[in-house]
């Protein structure tokens, strides 16, 4: 069986406020990081899947960061899909 | 007439519940481990706070897909009356039975402190007791509190009166100033503030015990 490796990014939409990334930028500030203009936190997601084939597994991960690792409503989320053996 | 109150590994609340409905309603509780799949003479179900799982992934994440949220999801179609506290209101919007997202705090404190309140019972049958505007006030206890929703979302839920409790002075950057909503039948009802913990005078009020009661009513 095909074995594939995964990277979902989970992301905040645009327009959910992010006070975690807010702090994380006000801090870099501090530690004397200049010009950071925006920082949003997100979450990076690997998962090791084996499927027949590419689409297979490709439309499992797209149920899988649809329904469970992002909610819609405050979340966007992209897919990047690897074939590892 | 029995309430049954859902328990996650991770629900902290779970026992307050129990107290509070028992002790100073009552009333007789059962509680549903995540595993179970029984709720047969169940007048009511209560989704507890905590933890569930952990909390991990997401607030409810989790939680969501655990065995007994299948029968809760069908009890409540079927008009059931359902509460879900704090973490059991995050747990219902990861459901998709109330809309929306309950996200960090603006503050990024966790708020743990009496929060008044106003009731606006609405359309909603939820608290059809209540005067409307009436004030009352609740411990809150979350990190995660603040109510997202898309802002038209948000307007239809106001215009179908089913944001039946704001905050006076909001804690976590709610919008709209959302504390607590219900389904458009009334009967999926959740609240970040903790009823539970406000049936007893000796702990600091007794506001919680007729939000409880109307639960069987």
């Amino acid at each position: 069986m095909p074995h594939f490796h995964a990277r979902v990014q989970v992301s905040l939409r645009p327009s959910v406020l992010d006070p975690a990334g807010e702090a994380t930028r006000a801090a870099a500030g501090r530690l004397g990081v200049e010009g950071v203009t925006r920082l949003r936190i997100g979450k990076a997601i690997e998962v090791e899947i084996e499927a027949p084939d590419q689409a297979t597994a490709q439309q499992r991960l797209e149920l899988l960061s649809e329904r469970l690792l992002a909610n819609p409503v405050i979340e966007n989320w992209t897919l990047d899909l690897i074939e590892t053996a | 007439m029995t309430i049954g109150i859902v328990v996650f590994p991770g629900s902290n609340c779970d026992r307050d519940v129990r107290w509070a409905l028992e002790g100073c309603l009552g009333v007789p509780t059962r509680f549903l481990w995540h595993e179970e799949r029984d709720l047969q003479g169940l007048e009511a179900v209560v989704l507890p706070g905590g933890f569930s799982y952990g909390d991990y992934l997401r607030c409810g994440a989790i939680a969501r897909f655990a065995p007994v949220l299948e029968e809760v999801r069908r009890f409540a179609s079927e008009g059931g009356p359902v509460l879900g506290i704090c973490n059991g209101f995050q747990v219902l919007t990861e459901l998709g039975l109330l809309p929306g997202a309950l996200t960090r705090n603006i503050g990024l404190h966790f708020v743990c402190e009496p929060a008044p309140l106003e009731v606006r019972p609405g359309a909603c049958r939820w608290l059809a007791g209540y005067q409307s505007g009436e004030e009352i006030a609740l411990p809150i206890a979350h990190g995660e509190g603040r109510y997202q929703v898309q802002e038209d979302q948000l307007r239809q839920l106001e215009d179908n009166g089913q944001v039946v409790l704001r905050y006076k002075t909001n804690p976590n950057g709610s919008m709209g100033d959302v504390a607590g909503l219900c389904n458009p039948q009334g009967n999926v009802r959740g609240l970040m503030p903790h009823p539970e913990r406000a049936c007893d005078q000796l702990t600091g009020g007794e506001d919680g015990r007729r939000l409880l009661a109307s639960l069987l009513g």
